[in-house]
């Protein structure tokens, strides 16, 4: 399965959350199969997605999902020591893991090689790491989602992208529909 | 009141409830400050493009932030500044201890000083430059500034400011 089988797989899932995705491919592929106000797509900035989702996780209370990828986060490695330091029961960090950097030629990153990004995490001090197989991850990410635990989840596909449209909304557009969404969210949450 | 307490009770007032820090020697008592001030989340960042990802995540989940950083992040966050910070328009106050001007012992911060204001003007970055302990009192109208015009505005606190550090 390629990371686009794997979105596809997990849709039904993640429809009802939250999600920040990570820029280029990830993002298209995301806003092709099902585009909602409560996806924020990533339009530049490569390794932020994490971090993104782990401020948002903090400052409100719905549930924050990250789609990140492994060169992404190589990319900004420091994300998993604030992750493990800052602990937030509503996140969900999702390493779609196929071990190349897919938006710029599928060129083969280090964590295809000799480094394993589930035991990066662990050893940062991140407590709820769980390493899946592409066809698992629907649900892993479902447990994960249950168990209101921050939870890592390096899920391993083989690389590869699909041809998608590239996105173009307006950035702050999407901004405003997912900050509009998630106040909707938290306010009937209070009452 | 120390200017570390003004800027501090400042945030507070302007209701910023997240604040990330990269330190810096001159910038130690006001991290002290964010630290133990029980309105404030502080999260200490690695870098500073991280810090400003946290801050776009809590700013979009409703809470006021800020990043507290050295005049050389400006190196390092150019891209994120530019198609997170802006191209979303998105409010950050940057307070940036701007080493490398008079009163500075290390040589090589005057190399990233001396592009600073250059590299901020190139990046249309609102910028205001703190250099005598009274001009802390423009604090406050600068944080309004910054969340009414939803950009990134930058506030260099150079050596005379902080007292020397």
């Amino acid at each position: 399965m390629r990371r686009y089988d794997v979105l596809k797989k997990i849709i039904p899932i993640i429809k009802n959350h939250f999600v920040v995705c990570n820029i280029g491919l990830p993002s298209q592929e995301l806003h092709y199969l099902d585009d909602q106000p409560t996806n924020f797509y990533m339009l530049g900035t490569m390794g932020l997605a994490s971090s993104i989702g782990l401020g948002l996780a903090i400052a409100q209370e719905q549930k924050i999902i990250s789609i990140d990828g492994d060169g992404s986060v190589l990319t900004n490695f420091g994300t998993l020591p604030t992750i493990a330091n800052n602990n937030a029961d509503n996140f969900i960090l999702l390493i779609i893991d196929n071990g190349s950097y897919g938006s710029t030629g599928d060129q083969p990153t280090y964590a295809g090689k000799k480094t394993s990004l589930s035991e990066v995490a662990k050893a940062c001090g991140c407590e709820n790491v769980v390493e899946c197989s592409a066809e698992d991850t629907a649900s892993v990410l479902e447990q994960a989602i249950n168990s209101d635990k921050m939870t890592i989840i390096v899920s391993k596909c083989q690389s590869g992208n699909v041809k998608v449209p590239v996105i173009e909304l307006d950035p702050v557009v999407i901004r405003h529909r997912f900050m509009a969404e998630l106040v909707s969210r938290n306010s009937k949450n209070q009452s | 009141m120390s200017v570390s307490d003004t800027i501090v009770s400042d945030f507070v007032k302007n209701k910023v409830e997240f604040i990330t820090t990269v330190p810096c020697k001159q910038l130690a008592d006001v991290i002290d400050k964010i630290e133990k001030c029980a309105e404030i989340y502080h999260i200490p960042s690695n870098k500073e493009d991280e810090g400003m990802g946290l801050c776009a995540g809590a700013f979009m989940g409703g809470k006021r932030s800020a990043i507290i950083m050295q005049n050389t992040a400006i190196g390092v966050t150019i891209n994120t500044l530019v198609t997170l910070t802006q191209f979303y328009r998105m409010p950050l106050p940057m307070l940036i201890s701007y080493r490398g001007e008079v009163g500075e012992p290390v040589a090589c911060q005057v190399e990233m000083a001396v592009h600073t204001k250059a590299l901020l003007e190139q990046l249309k970055i609102p910028t205001y430059h703190f250099h005598r302990e009274s001009d802390v009192k423009e604090f406050d109208g600068i944080l309004k500034h910054t969340f009414m015009s939803k950009k990134p505005v930058a506030i260099l606190t150079d050596a005379s400011f902080w007292n020397g550090y």
